[in-house]
C-alpha cells in the first residue's frame, strides 16, 4: 500500500508531503532520496518506477510538477499509477491546471483531499462529484449544512452507489458522448507499418434526473456476431453488414459505475452514471486501423556539408472531413548551420532549439496531398559519428475515430420519474488525435 | 559582474549564462543550448570572417556549454586560431579551450604545438606564461614529448623573467611527474640547483618543489642543493617577520618555502660538512625556539603556518636521527601538542611521536608522555586519533612499561571501535609475548584478551599461546589452572574452548590432584561446551578426549561412551566421524604402553618468529610500524630469553601457511597426537627433535625433506682438542643443490642448516642441537675463512649463547655477501665442553659459488648466440665423468634447477641433453653462465660443458656440478 505521497516542483522542492505509514522511515530521507536520484539525476530517469534503498517511488509528471507515491511494500504498480492519475484528475477538477502556483494556493485543500481519498495508504472514493459534495472550496460550510444534507452525504458515500446522489433534477435531460482516440504509428521509410495501435476513451457528460439506468452499445465485434447468430433468419444480411462495421477491441476498462457482471455474462454495458462528466470506458485496438495521414520522406545527403529533404503528406480519409492542427516535425542533424525551406501549404520554420523543422498546416481536407522541401547546410565536425536520423513525427486532429468505433445506441431508463429514452437529448462526437505518429526517414 | 561592465567584457556570453541559470527545467536548458549551438554553427560556417572578439565570445560559449556536460564537436579550429592572436584575452581563452577540450586529434595537435612553440619563443612573459600553463594543464605524454627538452632551457636562461621561471619550474615538475622518462637530465640540473639562491622567493618556491621531486629519483645529481637549501632556510628562519614582505603569511616568514626546503632536506642524510651541519642544527633550533614563543596573532592561520613549519622540521629531525638534544626537544614540543584542543594537532603529534619512539635517542623522552597518551586513548573523541594513540603506545612499549601499557590496551579494548579491534588484539598479543618476564602474566593476558574480544582474536594468537605454554614447563600447571577456571564461565568464546581443550588435553594431569578439578570434572566441563562449538573446535576437543584417555585411565569408559554415541560415530561431518571412530578403536585396542607412546605430550615447538607479528605486518603493509618493529627487534634481540626471533623469511620459507602446520591441526587426525618422529613431516623446521633416538627419521616422501645423512661417513669427534676438518665431502656436496638440511650429526651434536640466497647476498641459519641431557659449556662456534676467501666472501656471524642446555637448540645467523667469485668453502669450527672434556670439531660450510646463481630464461636462438660469444677456449671447461647415481632425467633436472641455473627446455636439438643458463651475482661483477649436460645412457657417462665469461668460474662450477651426477 502507498506509504506516502510527495509533490515536488521542478527544482525538487517539496510542495506537499503526506505520509500514511511509518514504514517509509525517516520522511526527510525518502523525500531527499527521490529528489537526488530522480529529479536531479545526471541522466534523465525514464522509468516511472524507481527503487532506492528498498523503497519504491512511483512518479508522474504534470508540466513541471512531480507527483511521487512512495512505498516499501510490494504493491500493485498499476493501482498506484491509477491512483496518481485519479489524483491529478481530482486536482484538475478542483482548481484547474496543476502548476506550482495553483498547488501553493490550494495546499490546504490538497491535504484535505489527500486525507479523504487515501486512508492508511488504501485508495478511497476518488469520484470528483462525490468529493465535491463534502470537500468544498468555500471555507467551512458545516453551519449552513443541515443535518439532513449531512446524513444524505453520508448515506451516499457509504452506500451502494457512491458516485451519485439521489434527488437530482434537470429540466432538460441531456447527455453528451465523446469518443476520443489517439492513434500511434511507426512506419518504415518504404511505407510499411511497423507498429500501430489506437487507444481510445469514451467520455460521457450526463445531465439526467433521478437514478437513470443507462445501456451503451457500440460496434463491438463479439456483440455483433452474437446478435447475428441470435437472429438466425437474418444471418446473411447481418454478417455482411457486421464484417465491415464491427471492430475487434483488444482490451477495455470501465468506470466503476458499469456493472461488470453483466458485461462478463452478456457483454452489455449498463450503468447508473454519475452526475456530470466522467470517463465511461477506455479501450485499445490494433487491427484495421484507419491511418489518417501517410508521410513520404525523401532525404538525400549532398557531400559532407549539405542535406536535401523532401516530405510529402497524404490525407487518407473522406474528402468531406477536415483534419486540423496538423504539424509535421522534421529532425535536422546536430551540426546544422543553416536551413532553407519551401512549402506550398501552411508555414514551415527551422527551430534551432529543438533541432527540427516544424511545418504547420491549419486545415486539410481528405484525399489531398501536400509537400515541403528543405535544404540543410552542415558544419564539418571533428568526430565522424553518423547522424542517427530520428523519425519524422506528426500531430493532427481528425473528426472521426481511427479505430472505426461507432456508438450504436445509448438507452436511458428511469422507472421512477416520468421521462423516457426519447425525451433525452443525446450528442455524440468523435475526435481522433495523433499519439506518437512517426515515420522513419 | 565587473567584467561585463568593462568594454572588453562579453555581453553576449553574460546574457547566455544568465539565460541558462534562469531556466526552469532541464528541457528548457537543453532547448536554450541547442539554440545557441545552432547560432554558433551558423556564425562559424565560414561565409564571412569573424573578428577576434566574436571568435573569443563564441569559443567561450562553447567552453561553457562543454563544462555544463554537453558534447562539443566543433570550434576547435577557431580556438586554435585564437592562439595566434596578439591580444592577451583572446589568447587566454584559446589556451583555456585547448587545455580543457584537447584530445589527441592529429591535425590539430600539430597546430597547437606550433602555436605554443611560437609563444615560448616570444619574449613576451605573459604569452610564455600562458603557453607554459597550457602545457602543464594538459600535461599529456604528447606534450612532454614535444616540450620536455625546451622548458629546462627557459628555466635556466639568464634573461628569463622571474614569473616565467616560476611557471617553467612548475611546468617541468608536472611533465616529470607524468612521464619522467621524457625529461632529459643534463647540465641544466646543476643550474637549476642555483635557482635556490634566486632573489625572487616565488622562483625559489617553485624550484624547490621541482628539485625535491627530481632529487628523490636522482639524489646524486642534486646533492649540492643541500648546502644551498640550508643557507636559504637559515636566511628565512632568522629574518624578521617584516623582511620578506609579500612572502610573510600571518607573521610567519615564507612558511610554504620553509616547508618545501625542509622536505628537500629530508631526501638526504645529515650533511657531512660540519659548517653546513651546524647551520642546519641552528635553523632547526630556531624553529623549535620560535614555536615556544607566544603567538603573534590569534588568527588560526598564524598558528597553522607556524605548526606546519614546526612539524616539517620535526620530521627532518626524525629523518636525520642524529642530534639527541634536538630529538628530545622535538619530543617535548610534541608533548605539549598532545593536550592541545585542536584535534588535528593532537593527531599529528601522536603520529610524529610514533616515529620518534623508534629513535634510540628519544625513546626515553617519548616514554615520559605515557600518561597523556593513555589518557588520550580514554577520552579522545576522534577515532582516528585514538588509533594513533594505540600505535604510539605500541611503539613506546618496552620491558619497563609493558605491563601498564598492555593493561591499558586491554581496558580500552572493551570499548574500542570495531574497526580497530583486531589490530589492537594483535598488538596486545605481541607486546604481551615480547615483553613477558613472567609467563603467568602472559597467559593471563591472552586469556583475558580472548574473553574480551574473542571474535577478533585470530588463529595465530591462540596458536602462539599454546606454543609458548608447551615450550615452557614452568607455566604449564598455571596455564592449565587458569584455563580451567576461565572455562567455568557460563558463556565463553570458542577460541577459549580451543585453548582450554588443547591445554587441558596436554597438561590436565597437572591440576587433576585438586578435587575441584578432578579428571571427570575437567572432562564434563569441556564436554558441556562441545555442542556449542563449530566443527574444527569439536575435532580438537575429540583429540583432547583421547588424550584424557591416556592421562586419566579412570575416565576411559566415560570417554568411550561419548565417542561411541551416535552423534559422534555417525556424525555427518567426515572429519569428526573419522576421529571418533579412530579414537574409539585406539582406546579399546591399544595397550596402555602404546597409548602412552602415541598420546605422549607434544614435543616443544621450534622457536621461530611469532606468527602474530607476521600477521600484523601483512595487515599493515610496509608501514611505519613494521619498520619500527624491525628496528626494535634488533635492539632487543635477547628480550625474550633464549627465544631468539628467527628471520621472517626463514619462517616464511618453511611455513608457507602458518595456520596449517603450526600445530598440525588441519589435516590428518593421527599426526596430531602421534609421537614426534612421524609428526616432523609437517614440522620441517623441527630438525632437532629431542627424542632420545640418535637418528631422527624424517618423514619420507615429503618434498622439502632431504635424505638423512650418512652418519658413518662423518667422523666421530676426537676426544683431544684437534684441528681436524670433517671433510664429509658427500654431505657437503649434498648442499650444492639445496639450501636446507642436516649438515652434521654425531652422538652429541646435530648441526642443521637453513639458508637463502638472493643475488650476491645470503643468509644462513645454523641450528646447533644438543642431543645429550647435559649442558654444553663454553660453546663457541666460529666461521673461519682462508685469506683468499676473506677477500671474496664477507661473512658476518652473530655470537651465540655459550651454554647450551641438554636437549636444547641454539641458532646462529650468518650473513653472507659475495664480493667476487671464490673457490673454497669457509670452515665452521665448534668448540665446547661436554662433561669434563673439551670438544673441537670442524665442518665445511656449504657456501658455494653456485648459491649466487640467478636463473635466466632464454630462447634457443639467444642461447646459441651467447654460446658462440663465449667461444674463447679459456672460457670453456669440459668434463667427462662416470655417473655415480642412477641416470634419471627427472632427478637430473631437479638437480640442475637446485644448482641455481634455469633449465631451458627445447633448446638443445637432442631432447636427452640438459641445457641451463644463469647469472652469478657478486658484488663486483655479474658472470653469465651457460651449461650443457649430455648423458650417455649406454656408457653410463656424462659430458658436462660449461661456458662462462670467467675462466675460474667455469672451472669451479664444473667441479661442483660434476660431483652431483
Amino acid at each position: 500500500m502507498i506509504g506516502g505521497l510527495f509533490i515536488y516542483n521542478h527544482k525538487g522542492e517539496v510542495l506537499i508531503s503526506r505520509v500514511y505509514r511509518d514504514d517509509i522511515g525517516n520522511r526527510r530521507n525518502a523525500v531527499d532520496a527521490f529528489r537526488v536520484n530522480v529529479i536531479h539525476a545526471r541522466q534523465q530517469v525514464r522509468s516511472p518506477v524507481t527503487n532506492i534503498a528498498r523503497t519504491s517511488f512511483f512518479h508522474v509528471k504534470r508540466s513541471n510538477i512531480w507527483l511521487a507515491a512512495v512505498t516499501k511494500q510490494n504493491v500493485n504498480a498499476a493501482m498506484v499509477f491509477e491512483f496518481l492519475y485519479k489524483m491529478c484528475d481530482v486536482m484538475t477538477a478542483y482548481f484547474g491546471k496543476i502548476s506550482e502556483e495553483n498547488i501553493k494556493n490550494n495546499f490546504v485543500l490538497i491535504y484535505e483531499l489527500l486525507d479523504e481519498i487515501l486512508d492508511f495508504g488504501y485508495p478511497q472514493n476518488s469520484e470528483t462529484g462525490a468529493l465535491k459534495t463534502f470537500i468544498t472550496q468555500q471555507g467551512i460550510k458545516s453551519q449552513h449544512q443541515t443535518k439532513e444534507e449531512q446524513s444524505q452525504i453520508t448515506s451516499q458515500v457509504t452506500g451502494q452507489i457512491g458516485w451519485r446522489r439521489e434527488g437530482i433534477k434537470y429540466r432538460r435531460n441531456e447527455l453528451f458522448l465523446d469518443v476520443l482516440e489517439s492513434v500511434n504509428l511507426l512506419m518504415s521509410p518504404q511505407g510499411q507499418v511497423l507498429s500501430a495501435h489506437v487507444s481510445g476513451r469514451v467520455v460521457m457528460k450526463s445531465y439526467l434526473s433521478g437514478m437513470p439506468e443507462c445501456k451503451f452499445g457500440m460496434n463491438d465485434k463479439i456483440v455483433i456476431e452474437k446478435q447475428g447468430k441470435g437472429t438466425a433468419d437474418e444471418t446473411g444480411k447481418s454478417e455482411l453488414g457486421s464484417g465491415k462495421q464491427s471492430i475487434a477491441i483488444d482490451d477495455c476498462t470501465f468506470h466503476q459505475c458499469v456493472r461488470l457482471s453483466k458485461f462478463d455474462s452478456e457483454r452489455s454495458i449498463s450503468f447508473i452514471p454519475p452526475d456530470g462528466e466522467f470517463e465511461l470506458m477506455r479501450y485499445r485496438t490494433t487491427k484495421d486501423i484507419i491511418l489518417p495521414f501517410r508521410v513520404i520522406p525523401l532525404v538525400r545527403e549532398v557531400g559532407r556539408t549539405k542535406l536535401e529533404v523532401k516530405v510529402v503528406i497524404k490525407s487518407n480519409f473522406k474528402p468531406s472531413l477536415l483534419a486540423q492542427k496538423i504539424e509535421v516535425r522534421i529532425p535536422t542533424p546536430l551540426n546544422t548551420s543553416g536551413v532553407q525551406v519551401i512549402c506550398m501549404k501552411g508555414k514551415a520554420k527551422y527551430k534551432a532549439s529543438e533541432n527540427a523543422i516544424v511545418w504547420k498546416i491549419k486545415r486539410m481536407a481528405g484525399m489531398k496531398e501536400s509537400q515541403i522541401s528543405a535544404e540543410i547546410e552542415l558544419l564539418p565536425t571533428n568526430d565522424k559519428k553518423k547522424w542517427a536520423r530520428p523519425p519524422i513525427s506528426m500531430n493532427f486532429e481528425v473528426p472521426f475515430a481511427p479505430s472505426g468505433l461507432k456508438v450504436r445506441y445509448l438507452k436511458v431508463f428511469e422507472p421512477k420519474l416520468n421521462y423516457s429514452d426519447h425525451d433525452v437529448i443525446k450528442w455524440v462526437r468523435y475526435i481522433g488525435r495523433s499519439g506518437i505518429y512517426e515515420t522513419r526517414c | 559582474m565587473p567584467a561585463v561592465s568593462k568594454g572588453d567584457g562579453m555581453r553576449g556570453l553574460a546574457v547566455f549564462i544568465s539565460d541558462i541559470r534562469n531556466c526552469k527545467s532541464k528541457e528548457a536548458e537543453i532547448k536554450r543550448i541547442n539554440k545557441e549551438l545552432a547560432n554558433i554553427r551558423s556564425k562559424f560556417k565560414g561565409d564571412k570572417a569573424l573578428d577576434g572578439y566574436s571568435k573569443k565570445k563564441y569559443v567561450c560559449k562553447l567552453l561553457f556549454i562543454f563544462l555544463l556536460g554537453h558534447d562539443i564537436d566543433f570550434g576547435h579550429m577557431e580556438a586554435v586560431n585564437l592562439l595566434s592572436s596578439n591580444r592577451y584575452t583572446e589568447k587566454q581563452i584559446g589556451y583555456l579551450f585547448i587545455s580543457v577540450l584537447v584530445n589527441s586529434n592529429s591535425e590539430l595537435i600539430r597546430l597547437i604545438n606550433n602555436a605554443i612553440k611560437n609563444d615560448l619563443a616570444s619574449r613576451n612573459p605573459t604569452f610564455m606564461g600562458l603557453a607554459l600553463h597550457c602545457i602543464a594543464n594538459v600535461g599529456s605524454r604528447e606534450m612532454a614529448e614535444a616540450f620536455a627538452g625546451e622548458i629546462p632551457k627557459i628555466l635556466v636562461a639568464g634573461d628569463t623573467m622571474d614569473s616565467v621561471k616560476q611557471s617553467a619550474a612548475l611546468c617541468l615538475l608536472r611533465l616529470y611527474r607524468t612521464s619522467p622518462d621524457l625529461v632529459p637530465m643534463g647540465d641544466w640540473t646543476s643550474r637549476v640547483v642555483h635557482l635556490l639562491n634566486d632573489q625572487h622567493l616565488g622562483v625559489v618556491t617553485a624550484a624547490t618543489s621541482l628539485i625535491t621531486t627530481l632529487a628523490q629519483k636522482n639524489p646524486e645529481e642534486f646533492k649540492t642543493s643541500v648546502s644551498l637549501a640550508v643557507s636559504r632556510l637559515s636566511r628565512i628562519v632568522t629574518s624578521a617577520s617584516t623582511d620578506l614582505q609579500d612572502y610573510t603569511y600571518y607573521f610567519v616568514p615564507a612558511p610554504w618555502l620553509s616547508v618545501k626546503l625542509l622536505r628537500l632536506l629530508q631526501c638526504y642524510p645529515p650533511p657531512e660538512d660540519p659548517a653546513v651541519r651546524g647551520r642546519l642544527t641552528e635553523c632547526l633550533e630556531t624553529i623549535l625556539n620560535k614555536a615556544q614563543e607566544p603567538p603573534k596573532s590569534k588568527k588560526v592561520q598564524h598558528s597553522n603556518a607556524k605548526n606546519a613549519v614546526l612539524f616539517e622540521a620535526i620530521s627532518l629531525i626524525i629523518h636525520h636521527d642524529s642530534e639527541p638534544n634536538l630529538l628530545v626537544r622535538a619530543c617535548n614540543q610534541l608533548g605539549q601538542f598532545l593536550q592541545h584542543r585542536e584535534t588535528n594537532l593532537r593527531y599529528l603529534a601522536l603520529e610524529s611521536m610514533c616515529t620518534l619512539a623508534s629513535s634510540e635517542f628519544s625513546h626515553e623522552a617519548v616514554k615520559t608522555h605515557i600518561e597523556t597518551v593513555i589518557n588520550a586513548l580514554k577520552t579522545e573523541r576522534d577515532v582516528s586519533v585514538r588509533q594513533r594513540a594505540v600505535d604510539l603506545l605500541y611503539a613506546m612499549c618496552d620491558r619497563s612499561n609493558a605491563q601498564q601499557i598492555v593493561a591499558e590496551m586491554l581496558n580500552y579494548l572493551e570499548t574500542a571501535d570495531y574497526s580497530i579491534r583486531e589490530e589492537i588484539v594483535l598488538k596486545v598479543a605481541i607486546l604481551a609475548e615480547k615483553y613477558a618476564v613472567d609467563y603467568t602474566w602472559y597467559v593471563d593476558t591472552i586469556l583475558n584478551l580472548i574473553r574480551i574480544a574473542g571474535d577478533y582474536v585470530s588463529e595465530e594468537v591462540w596458536y602462539r599461546v599454546i606454543q609458548i605454554v608447551i615450550n615452557r614447563d614452568d607455566v604449564q600447571g598455571y596455564a592449565a589452572k587458569t584455563v580451567f577456571e576461565a572455562l567455568q564461565a557460563p558463556a565463553c568464546h570458542e577460541n577459549l574452548v580451543k585453548v582450554g581443550g588443547y591445554i587441558l588435553g596436554e597438561f590436565g594431569n597437572l591440576i587433576a590432584g585438586d578435587p575441584r578439578s578432578s579428571p571427570l570434572i575437567q572432562f564434563n566441563l569441556l564436554h558441556s561446551k562441545f555442542h556449542l562449538c563449530s566443527v574444527p573446535t569439536r575435532a580438537l576437543l575429540l583429540s583432547t578426549y583421547i588424550k584424557f584417555v591416556n592421562l586419566f585411565p579412570e575416565i576411559k569408559t566415560t570417554i568411550q561412551d561419548v565417542l561411541r554415541s551416535d552423534s559422534q560415530l555417525k556424525n555427518a561431518d567426515v572429519e569428526l566421524q573419522q576421529r571418533a571412530v579412530e579414537y574409539l578403536r585406539l582406546s579399546t585396542i591399544a595397550s596402555t604402553d602404546i597409548l602412552a607412546t602415541v598420546l605422549e605430550e607434544m614435543p616443544p615447538f621450534p622457536e621461530r618468529e611469532s606468527s602474530i607479528l607476521a600477521k600484523l605486518k601483512k595487515k599493515k603493509g610496509p608501514g611505519t610500524v613494521t619498520d619500527l618493529e624491525e628496528i626494535k627487534k634488533e635492539r632487543s634481540s635477547d628480550m625474550n630469553g633464549s627465544a631468539e626471533p628467527a628471520s621472517v623469511n626463514a619462517s616464511a620459507v618453511s611455513t608457507p601457511s602458518p595456520s596449517a602446520d603450526l600445530l598440525g591441526l588441519g589435516a590428518a587426525p593421527i599426526t596430531n597426537s602421534a609421537p614426534p618422529p612421524s609428526s616432523s613431516g609437517s614440522l620441517l623446521v623441527d630438525v632437532f627433535s629431542d627424542s632420545a633416538s640418535a637418528v631422527a627419521p624424517l618423514a619420507p616422501g615429503s618434498d622439502d625433506n632431504f635424505a638423512s645423512p650418512d652418519l658413518a661417513s662423518s667422523e666421530v669427534v676426537s676426544e683431544e682438542p684437534a684441528d681436524t676438518v670433517h671433510d664429509a665431502d658427500e654431505l657437503f656436496h649434498k648442499f650444492v643443490c639445496k639450501n636446507n638440511g642436516v649438515l652434521f650429526e654425531n652422538q652429541l651434536l646435530q648441526i642443521g642448516l637453513k639458508s637463502e640466497f638472493r643475488q650476491n647476498l645470503g643468509r644462513m641459519f645454523i641450528f646447533y642441537g644438543n642431543k645429550t641431557s647435559t649442558q654444553f659449556l663454553n660453546f663457541t662456534p666460529t666461521v673461519i675463512c682462508s685469506d683468499d676467501l676473506q677477500s671474496s666472501l664477507n661473512l658476518q656471524t652473530k655470537p651465540v649463547d655459550p651454554t647450551v642446555d641438554g636437549g636444547a637448540q641454539v641458532q646462529q645467523v650468518v650473513n653472507i655477501e659475495c664480493v667476487s667469485d671464490f673457490m673454497e668453502a669457509p670452515i665452521l669450527n665448534i668448540q665446547f665442553r661436554y662433561g669434563g672434556t673439551f670438544q673441537n670439531l670442524s665442518v665445511k660450510l656449504p657456501i658455494t659459488l653456485n648459491k649466487f646463481f640467478q636463473p635466466t630464461e632464454m630462447s634457443s636462438q639467444d642461447f646459441f648466440q651467447r654460446w658462440k660469444q663465449l667461444s674463447n677456449p679459456k672460457q670453456e671447461v669440459q668434463n667427462i665423468f662416470k655417473a655415480k647415481h642412477p641416470m634419471d632425467a627427472e632427478i637430473t633436472k631437479a638437480k640442475i634447477i637446485g644448482f641455481g641455473s634455469a633449465l631451458l627446455e627445447e633448446v638443445d636439438p637432442n631432447p636427452a641433453n640438459f641445457v641451463g643458463a644463469g647469472i652469478i651475482h657478486t658484488k663486483t661483477t655479474q658472470i653469465g653462465c651457460l651449461l650443457r649436460l649430455e648423458p650417455n645412457l649406454q656408457a653410463q657417462m656424462y659430458r658436462l660443458t660449461l661456458r662462462t665469461s670467467k675462466e675460474a668460474v667455469s672451472q669451479r662450477l664444473c667441479e661442483l656440478l660434476s660431483e652431483q651426477f
